[in-house]
């Protein structure tokens, strides 16, 4: 199909041209709702489409409303000249759920990356015992409907985890509850365990290219595991890892069903925001969050290529 | 080096060093190297098992077991539970009861139990309340002052309901989540025929998750296919708008498709200036009625409104939320604010005026808020999932084959149809089951965009789980979406292996 031959018929002529216009079609269905975001989010009026003045490109028909709007939603005082800042900082719905998904986002990412490394090391080995039931079990979270997972973990994380109230004896007046439920805590280990499936995946896909006989070449000359693995493997496998590392942090960023069940009002996040912006109140400060996001996922997105370029070379590299 | 020991320890048993057999020797390495490598994945093994395996667990047990009443009414339930739900109600169970009652009153746990029993019996939760307070005062025979308190006391179907709360291990719930009923005596009886709900979402949630699974292998085949074909440098760049989707944040994606479906959105707005409404239109005309249509005028409606009277259209728009107001109906406010009346009359004629000089009429599709929308926003969203196991999967087939079938005599379509898509069945089989897979439990975007006839089993999930706060139906339609989604993993498992799942 890669270019067409000169002796090509009428017919395959035809089929040729209209195939790329199907798949350019399908392509601009891919894209366009993504491309829409941009414009609409600075439009001056409070509307989701293209008015008329857009559309004529008329002076005043766009601006940046809707970007100032993300900072001074939620604010105590908007028009103060003082401490204006700190107001932002402290108040502003958009700019709370920005820190809280950085927040647990980080920190899901540290749990997952380094777990989900470790155990994709251990299930590269071909030593490895029941591999393939603990690589299902392993891969599960990212199978199992969310809303599973998020009523799953709310119901136990209600639980009361003090083993001083366990057993209660007569009238004792009953010790501080400890619960995950409705915690940052909680939210961070279900991220977590959300985003290891996508590290073990990455990791082991470039695992599978590994030299394991550097492994033996390191250890015979002396070094011990520890250091074989962070001065021979590591350094390998990193672009796989960093991937690893930040499909879990786009899993917890994105993650909204869970948020939804286990944090209260405080630890709303961003796609949180967004979703009861939707249901709520429909405004374009959404479009303009949604167009900040969507740069964000270009630049991981670029990031993720030019690691796994890297990493490609590094395959290069090594002896087959 | 496992092999060569083993073949030269066919004769003498060789032996090491220190002077074990050399066979025992390696039995003890691997048996090291195996607890090293097991040592490796244990520790995310206790994480996942501690928060993901043993919450499911926990919570699918729930849909078998509710102990709100057994826990809070010690004195009635095991008197219930010895009652067979068909001999008289007894003056013992009575004075049982309103033990309890006082008992739940003073410890303000008498909601919950209200609550509880209210899921068996619609109508108990005011009975318990309203009993409940009477209850200090009732005296004997207490079974005569129930009934004095509220009648339905003297039903022994209110009795036979209070006796299924009273069980704590019941199969009520996953029997209801499969539109059966269980009553107090033990019997199943199927559940009457206008409140058979969650049978036909399991089918619905199918049906969904079907149509997006062929939409996205429609769509994606050819896509994966001029992908593979094409030279990498350029296959690479046409990549980039298949993961940039893939890498964007879904609630961005579902209100993109909001902005682009809705009555004043970009769509319909295109549709209405190349005129594709009206053909549509005329098209579905032939084959439906004009009123049946899932048309709705929307400005039409407003102008029709604000050329009859002003006032009350002014009124109309001024009263809907914010975010909801069609333009139309906006820019007849804003004429209202500015001109007066005469002035919004004058825009609304301008309006209908030019609707008319186009030759248009502004016929508008609802597109969003329905099945339509939930399946146009998640095939767009679950797309990338089919196309790239299907990409890797055409990657490997050798472009040579095609060209040797068509030089032996196939046509095009031959060669396609017996030489190429057999070997792409494999990327087929991985795209279709993970697409159907994460589709079944789609909850965001019905919940976004699904209105009434799109919303799916997890949003029901989600509903009793923070509305309705039925914790145990919630867990067994869980439960039985959980084995439906597990089935398909096994399946996916056998057909593709987990350990060939790639990402981007």
């Amino acid at each position: 199909m890669s270019g067409l031959p000169p002796y090509a018929s009428t017919g395959e002529r035809v089929w040729y041209y209209s195939f790329r216009v199907i798949c350019g079609l399908i392509f601009i269905f891919l894209i366009t709702p993504i491309l829409v975001v941009l414009p609409l989010s600075f439009n001056a009026q409070p509307y989701f489409s293209f008015t008329n003045e857009m559309l004529t490109f008329q002076e005043g028909a766009f601006s940046t409303r809707w970007y100032w709007d993300i900072l001074e939603n939620g604010m105590a005082n908007p028009s103060a000249t003082e401490g204006w800042w700190a107001d932002v900082w402290q108040n502003a719905q958009w700019v709370r759920a920005v820190k809280n998904s950085f927040f647990i986002g980080i920190f899901a990412t540290l749990i997952a990356t380094a777990l989900g490394t470790l155990a994709a090391i251990g299930l590269s080995r071909s030593e490895m015992p029941f591999s393939k039931v603990i690589m299902s079990i392993l891969i599960s979270p990212m199978i199992i409907p969310l809303v599973i997972t998020g009523a799953s973990m709310f119901s136990f994380f209600s639980l009361d985890f003090n083993p001083a109230n366990w057993v209660v004896e007569g009238d004792q007046p009953p010790e501080d509850r400890w619960q995950l439920a409705f915690t940052y805590g909680g939210l961070i280990l279900a991220h977590a365990a959300l985003g290891t499936p996508f590290v073990i995946i990455t990791v082991t896909a470039t695992l599978a290219s590994f030299d394991q006989s550097l492994v033996r070449a390191a250890q015979s000359m002396g070094a011990d595991p520890v250091r074989t693995f962070f001065k021979v493997q590591m350094p390998l496998i990193l672009p796989g890892v960093i991937s690893g590392a930040l499909f879990a942090f786009i899993t917890s960023f994105d993650e909204v069903v869970v948020v939804l069940q286990m944090a209260t009002a405080e630890q709303r996040t961003i796609p949180r925001q967004m979703f009861s912006g939707i249901r709520e109140q429909i405004s374009p400060t959404i479009l303009a969050v949604a167009t900040i996001l969507v740069i964000i996922s270009i630049a991981l997105l670029a990031t993720v290529e030019m690691l796994r370029r890297r990493s490609e070379k590094l395959r290069g590299m090594s002896p087959q | 080096m496992a092999e060569t020991t083993t073949e030269t320890t066919k004769n003498a048993p060789l032996l090491a060093a220190d002077g074990t057999p050399l066979r025992r020797k390696l039995e003890q390495a691997l048996f090291v190297s195996r607890m090293r490598a097991l040592g490796l994945v244990a520790p995310l093994l206790a994480f996942i098992l501690a928060v993901f395996i043993i919450p499911i667990v926990y919570f699918m047990i729930q849909g078998m077991h509710n102990p709100v009443y057994a826990d809070r009414m010690p004195n009635s339930t095991p008197i219930l539970q010895a009652w067979d739900g068909q001999s008289p109600v007894t003056e013992e169970m009575a004075e049982a009861m309103v033990k309890d009652l006082i008992l739940t009153r003073d410890n303000r746990e008498i909601g919950r139990v209200a609550t509880r029993v209210n899921q068996e019996f619609s109508g108990a939760r005011s009975m318990f309340t309203s009993s409940a307070r009477k209850a200090e005062r009732m005296e004997p025979p207490f079974l005569e002052a129930l009934v004095d308190a509220d009648k339905d006391w003297g039903k022994q179907e209110v009795w036979r309901a209070i006796k299924v709360a009273a069980t704590s291990w019941t199969p009520a719930y996953y029997l209801a989540a499969l539109d059966f009923q269980y009553a107090g005596d033990g019997s199943i009886t199927r559940q009457d025929a206008e409140r058979r709900i969650h049978v036909a979402l399991f089918v619905r949630t199918m049906e969904i998750s079907l149509i997006v699974t062929i939409s996205c292998f429609v769509l994606g085949y050819p896509v994966a296919w001029l992908l593979a074909e094409l030279p990498v440098r350029k296959a690479n760049l046409l990549m980039i708008l298949v993961l940039l989707p893939f890498w964007t944040s879904i609630l961005v994606r579902t209100t993109a498709w909001i902005a682009m479906l809705q009555g004043q959105g970009v769509m319909n707005d295109l549709m209405v200036f190349t005129g594709l409404n009206q053909v549509i239109l005329q098209i579905s005309m032939l084959f439906n009625d004009y009123k049946d249509l899932t048309v709705s005028s929307l400005c039409g409606i407003d102008v029709n409104a604000a050329l009859g009277s002003i006032p009350a259209a002014v009124e109309k728009f001024g009263a809907s939320p914010p975010g909801t107001l069609t333009r139309c109906g906006a820019e007849i406010l804003a004429a209202f604010e500015q001109g007066g009346e005469s002035g919004a009359r004058s825009h609304a004629e301008a309006l209908a005026a030019s609707a008319q000089r186009w030759g248009y009429g502004d016929e508008r599709f609802s597109m969003i808020y329905n099945k339509l929308g939930t399946i146009i926003a998640m095939t767009h969203i679950l797309l990338p999932f089919m196309i790239l196991p299907l990409y890797s999967v055409m990657k490997t087939v050798p472009p040579s084959y095609l060209r040797a079938a068509k030089s032996m005599g196939a046509t095009n379509w031959t060669a396609f149809w017996r030489v190429y898509f057999p070997q792409t069945i494999p990327g087929i089989g991985a795209g279709a089951l993970l697409v159907f897979i994460l589709a079944i439990g789609y909850y965001i975007t019905p919940a976004l965009v699904g209105g009434q006839d799109g919303q799916m089993i997890s949003n029901f999930i989600d509903f009793h789980m923070r509305r309705s706060l039925n914790w145990s139906l919630a867990a067994a339609l869980g439960g039985v979406l959980l084995i439906i989604v597990l089935f398909f993993y096994w399946l996916y498992d056998r057909i593709v292996g987990i350990d060939n799942m790639k990402l981007g």
